[in-house]
């Protein structure tokens, strides 16, 4: 076991969670202040939903408009936001157990370039690895037993401790908890004060929710609690772990959020041919663009109404019925 | 197997308009039998488990790592994403993506099928890197689902394009477990059940040789030679005693395979 795994601890989150105080009140700000206040200098971030499924991509992009570093992004299935990190060299980890953009568009360019040079550290994990971390922090316990990346060189490469069970003498592997400086989590709903509702699949958000030492949140809808108390089973993260609830239509853009938009193909066209035409300059051109915008809401409107409505008429027609 | 394969010695010609790719996802659908669970991957792996369903496995219940289950699977609407809204459609039930991983290991899962950039003589995958671990020359995306597949589910299929360097003595990084060094050393790492049963290539069937566990032609696709699948391999490959040809590719298998990816109904 390496250092710095260990360095991650759950019993330590436990104190600081302990002597930490929430407000139980109303928790709505803007995504400015909630980053300015719960996002630190290289912190270790946990990136709620997986690939390109509601990514909390206001919020991310808030992240880089303020300029913090050294951030580590850690992620189950990461897509193209973590290469915005590491293009610009906000990010120089990612712990995941894998980067792509999907939709056979290849590799991941500005990822391969940046691990292939030694300039990004690439923490390889399984994709259960990652999710027992997170649940081992949501449970408050310092590991998790498992068969996973047993004998592989993910296992060897991570120096990951082994474990006897002592009833049946059964080798496994111990993945230790991680809980996150911060987690940043896109959702469909919230109130004011953080209860937070997830439809379709949650992905590992309920678990990365509260294994976080802080926690943001971002909403497509904020409701009265009355709205949630209709279908309580729905709510996946109680208001007491949650730090910040930020109000944000189409926060996961372009990424999708399950309900209310598909992912808008055109605009990772739009990453993917800077990327093409430029490398990691391409990448670094493509985030000044964004952060060009003063806010999230304008960098959506750009996209235009047909186009928003496109998006939206999709997921709607995918839905059950 | 024994009812889809012929003896050697009938040289029966490949269906003369199914592309590589074609011929492999079709030979990997046939494995798959009714009321089992499949644990899919996007491409490959979810065509394969479209088409069984379309033909003799009506009943097989497809799962996505994104924690969706018993899916259905739409003609021109499969999904480019593990964790997408089309991945859900149809969905009997949506649970956590953790939760999907933990069921595998509970052993609910029957087939897992995976890709591959390389694949060893003892099933061993990697689509992490190639090079050398600490300065890879090339950086792949990585595991994903595949290392948990691999070691969890039941029986691991490995789909991949048969080419000299995908097929290679030793993998450059081990991401997804096979059977490891041969032998006992999976069980001897702790991986106690599951393993890779079958590689499906456009040139062949492979599976394990019992005591070894090295990879070992089973069955040639329809046309093709012991010989063609020898050069295309990057080791020294065993051959079953009982090596025989799997059966052309049918005009059913390629128009249901051409219409789930798009195509009108009545392609092939």
């Amino acid at each position: 076991m390496t250092g710095r795994l260990a360095t991650l601890d759950a019993d330590a989150a436990r104190t600081d969670l302990e002597q930490w105080s929430r407000s139980a009140e109303d928790k709505l700000v803007p995504a400015a202040e909630a980053v300015a206040a719960l996002v630190p200098e290289g912190a270790v971030i946990g990136v709620g939903g997986t690939n390109h499924a509601r990514t909390p991509m206001a919020l991310l992009i808030e992240v880089l408009r303020q300029g913090r570093g050294g951030l580590t992004l850690a992620r189950p299935l990461s897509c193209f936001e973590a290469e915005l990190f590491i293009a610009t060299g906000a990010a120089d980890r990612v712990m995941t157990s894998w980067v792509g953009i999907g939709h056979g568009w290849g590799l991941a360019a500005v990822l391969r370039h940046c691990v292939e040079k030694g300039l990004v550290a690439f923490e390889e994990w399984s994709h259960l690895g990652i999710g027992l971390r997170y649940k081992a922090g949501a449970m408050g316990v310092p590991f998790l037993p498992t068969v996973s990346m047993l004998g592989s060189d993910i296992d060897a490469g991570l120096d990951l401790a082994k474990v006897r069970c002592p009833y049946t003498g059964q080798i496994l592997n111990a993945v230790p908890s991680l809980n996150p400086d911060v987690a940043l989590v896109h959702v469909q709903r919230a109130d004011r004060r953080g209860n937070a509702q997830i439809d379709g699949y949650e992905l590992m958000d309920a678990d990365v929710a509260l294994a976080a030492r802080r926690l943001i949140i971002s909403a497509e809808e904020i409701v009265p609690t009355e709205v949630l108390q209709k279908d309580p089973a729905r709510t996946v993260i109680p208001s007491f772990a949650v730090d910040a609830v930020v109000h944000q239509p189409f926060g996961a853009y372009p990424h999708e959020c399950y309900g209310h938009y598909e992912a808008d193909l055109a605009e990772f066209g739009e990453y993917v041919r800077s990327v093409k035409a430029g490398g990691i300059d391409g990448a670094r051109a493509y985030v000044d663009r964004l952060l060009g915008f003063p806010d999230h809401d304008s960098y959506v409107a750009a996209a235009g109404s047909e186009r928003l409505a496109a998006l939206r008429r999709t997921a709607e027609e995918l839905m059950p019925r | 197997m024994t009812d889809l394969v012929q003896p050697t010695e009938e040289l029966v010609p490949q269906h003369g308009d199914a592309r590589p790719d074609e011929i492999m996802t079709i030979a990997a659908s046939r494995l798959l039998e009714d009321g089992k669970v499949l644990f899919a991957g996007i491409g490959q792996p979810l065509v394969a488990a479209a088409i069984a369903k379309r033909r003799q496995a009506p009943g097989l219940t497809v799962l996505l790592e994104g924690g969706m289950i018993d899916i259905e699977l739409l003609p021109g609407e499969l999904p480019a994403s593990t964790n997408e809204l089309r991945a859900a459609v149809g969905a009997a039930m949506l649970t956590s993506a953790s939760d999907i991983f933990l069921m595998a290991q509970r052993g609910f899962f029957d087939y897992g099928f995976i890709g591959a950039a390389q694949v060893d003589a003892y099933g061993n995958v990697n689509t992490s890197l190639i090079g050398k671990p600490d300065a890879p020359s090339v950086r792949l995306p990585g595991p994903g689902g595949a290392n948990d597949i691999a070691s969890m589910c039941n029986q691991t299929v490995i789909v991949t394009a048969h080419e000299r360097r995908r097929f290679v003595e030793q993998v450059d990084f081990v991401t997804s477990p096979g059977h490891l060094r041969g032998g006992a050393s999976r069980q001897e790492a702790g991986l106690r059940h599951g393993g890779p049963a079958w590689v499906v290539t456009d040139l062949a069937l492979l599976d394990f040789e019992p005591g070894s566990r090295r990879m070992r032609v089973r069955s040639l696709q329809a046309g093709v030679t012991l010989e063609q699948v020898e050069q295309a391999t990057g080791f020294e490959l065993l051959v079953h005693e009982d090596l025989d040809h799997l059966p052309p590719v049918t005009d059913d298998e390629l128009r249901v395979l051409r219409h789930l990816v798009g195509g009108p109904e009545e392609t092939a």
